[in-house]
């Protein structure tokens, strides 16, 4: 039994440089579980025993959430200048969309850029069926819902096909989703080709024309980073996360990989097929090359990646930070451009020097300086007992 | 607990490389059975084609009566078959506790599961990294990680490729000693492994491969001493040991 603790604990301390590591408390030392005949008792002897909870040990941030929240929530009474209502109607659709991009792209790791296919499906959806069925005013949102549903859908056959190969094989497979999605809206009769279909304009008070879409942004935006945590909570969450790692380990240890990652796909384009739906109302027309715009995955992507891919604050930061700061920047220059090239070079330093994200590596950066300034302390409190002893004789003065 | 593992007659090849030729293979139930080879003889190819991660040539695999040929890594688990591999697999951005929650274990609570991954964890000698970012540990400790999230789901049949290699001394005993623990409640084992004092030590039975194919099989005691073993693996030094 001697033995089988040192083993264990050498096994424990290897990761310290042999410094040895006592047991957790409320565990059961190695070796010390049960006699060597009831191995079975060992596996799993401690009904009852108590254990550290690691997974729900980091305390959310309530207080921050609630500020942001009611920050939000009182912006449009506050900046009642339809421009500033406008950029948060646009920005909060972002931050929905990002979050809904990282629960599949963050959590899974398959880098989609396709996902405008689903964004310009929910729009031309509800563009279409609100023309169709002569839907107008407040009435037109029920159809985000269906909208949703009907990016999901597509997503299915999209998934099933795109979820067979991985890595760059996979993201040019969405790229290709994309141009035929593209392609196809410019064509099709339905769609209403090249010039695009009209959003029903409702009748409502200028001074608060933009307050239901941006509510309903908010709403969007909420439910959208929600889902996001209750999937990083879920057994389903850490089934992608482990996908994300290691595939064909995961799935050598019994993780259905397809119907995991397809479900996370499905999930994340009704998100996204539900903004594309709430944004088209909010322009007030669907035309192919806005619809699926070649620059909305790439924004997208720089949002989760600027923020922190597969966290849930990053997307939600990034979306808050990037989206506004552009459209202030299309607002001043006359040609969109250089805002493009501004965001390209963002892209390149993000991907080159904050390749986890902003919130990931500050909190690195601060947890590093918490550990210089402890060890600071250690080292300084380390003088003051060396100080404070005989000094040995030198070795010169032994004989 | 049942659990054996028979391979009958498999055959692969890679290209113009036969790495299996007509090679059968058992693990009998409750028993740990070795499995040896110069490098490049099909050992860690056998158990890809055991455990789903190659398809065969030709051939069957069972455990037990069931014929397994050609399920997937995950239709394998689920059939009571975990397996670790010779370069550790873990999930490095998940810690060591959600690690060990990521293997299918139907029929156990959601609460049971954290309390059972503890208890493993605790077995195994790493419950104090429960907590740590599993691409922090260095890699005696993955291959212990690997060993606990593989007996997660309870299988009756684990297969460990090189348990040993690249594990300090100490910890290669902990480990041996884990295995015997859990073969002493029935558990089937089938054990790639270069360290002939591990295997030699651990194992009731040793299968010698050499180019894909069978060349000896029996208690340790024999296949030390057997002739084909030492020209093929062994080496004469290792018969004067």
């Amino acid at each position: 039994m001697t033995s089988d603790r040192a083993a264990g604990e050498a096994a424990a301390s290897e990761q310290d440089g042999g410094r040895p590591v006592a047991p957790e408390p409320g565990t059961t030392a190695p070796g010390t579980t049960a006699p060597a005949t009831t191995a079975p008792a060992a596996v799993t002897p401690a009904a009852g025993t108590r254990h550290a909870r690691p997974l729900r040990s980091r305390s959310v941030p309530v207080a921050g959430v609630a500020v942001l929240i009611a920050v939000i929530a009182v912006f449009p009474l506050v900046f009642t200048n339809p421009t500033a209502t406008n950029f948060g109607v646009i920005t909060l659709i972002f931050v929905a969309v990002a979050a809904a991009w990282n629960i599949f792209s963050g959590f899974s790791g398959y880098l989609s850029l396709g996902h405008a296919v689903f964004y310009g499906t929910g729009a031309y959806f509800l563009v279409v069926a609100a023309k169709d069925w002569n839907l107008n005013g407040a009435d037109v949102f029920w159809l985000l819902p269906l909208a949703g549903a009907v990016a999901a859908l597509i997503a299915v056959p999209l998934g099933l096909v795109a979820l067979r190969v991985r890595r760059h094989t996979f993201v040019v497979i969405t790229i290709a989703f994309f141009f035929i999605a593209q392609l196809s809206a410019s064509n099709l009769a339905v769609t209403g080709g090249s010039s695009g279909v009209l959003a029903p304009i409702p009748n409502w008070a200028a001074a608060t024309f933009n307050n239901p879409f941006y509510y309903l942004a908010m709403l969007l935006a909420a439910a959208a980073v929600a889902l996001s945590v209750l999937i990083r909570r879920s057994r389903f969450g850490l089934q992608l996360r482990a996908i994300r790692d290691d595939e064909d380990r995961a799935a050598g240890l019994g993780v259905r990989a397809m119907p995991v990652k397809l479900a996370a796909l499905v999930l994340s384009a009704f998100i996204t097929g539900m903004a594309g739906a709430l944004w088209v109302y909010f322009i007030g027309q669907a035309v192919p090359q806005f619809v699926f715009d070649p620059l909305f995955d790439l924004a997208v992507v720089l949002m989760v990646f600027f923020g922190g891919l597969g966290t849930i604050a990053g997307p939600v930061l990034g979306a808050l930070i990037l989206e506004p700061t552009q459209l202030y920047l299309n607002l001043q220059e006359s040609n969109s451009y250089e805002s493009e090239i501004l965001f390209g070079a963002l892209f390149l330093v993000v991907i080159l020097f904050l390749p986890r994200g902003v919130l990931p590596t500050a909190g690195e950066w601060l947890t590093a300086g918490r550990i210089r300034r402890l060890r600071g302390d250690w080292l300084a409190w380390r003088a003051g007992r060396t100080a404070d002893r005989p000094v040995p004789p030198a070795a010169g003065n032994l004989s | 607990m049942s659990g054996t593992l028979r391979a009958e007659g498999v055959s692969k090849s890679f290209g113009g490389l036969q790495a299996l030729a007509d090679c059968s293979l058992t693990a009998p139930a409750g028993r740990i059975t070795g499995l040896i080879g110069p490098n490049g003889s099909g050992k860690t190819t056998l158990f890809n084609a055991i455990t789903g991660y190659e398809h065969i040539d030709a051939g069957q695999v069972y455990l037990d009566d069931r014929r397994i040929t050609g399920a997937s890594p995950q239709r394998v688990f689920s059939l009571g078959v975990g397996r670790t591999f010779q370069l550790t697999r873990i999930f490095p951005r998940l810690t060591v506790l959600e690690n060990m929650l990521v293997p299918a274990n139907r029929g156990r609570p959601a609460r049971g599961r954290r309390e059972h991954a503890m208890d493993l964890l605790a077995f195994t000698g790493i419950a104090s990294h429960a907590g740590s970012l599993a691409g922090t540990l260095s890699y005696g400790q993955r291959k212990l990680l690997e060993l606990a999230y593989v007996l997660v789901a309870d299988p009756a049949v684990v297969l460990l490729d090189e348990p040993a290699g690249g594990v300090n001394p100490s910890l290669i005993h902990h480990i041996a000693d884990r295995i015997r623990e859990l073969n002493s409640a029935g558990r089937t084992f089938l054990i790639v492994e270069h360290n002939m004092e591990f295997v030699m030590g651990l194992c009731h039975e040793v299968t010698v491969l050499d180019s894909g194919t069978v060349v000896a099989s029996g208690p340790p005691e024999v296949i030390r001493t057997d002739p084909r073993v030492l020209d093929a693996y062994l080496g004469t030094e290792a018969a004067d040991d």
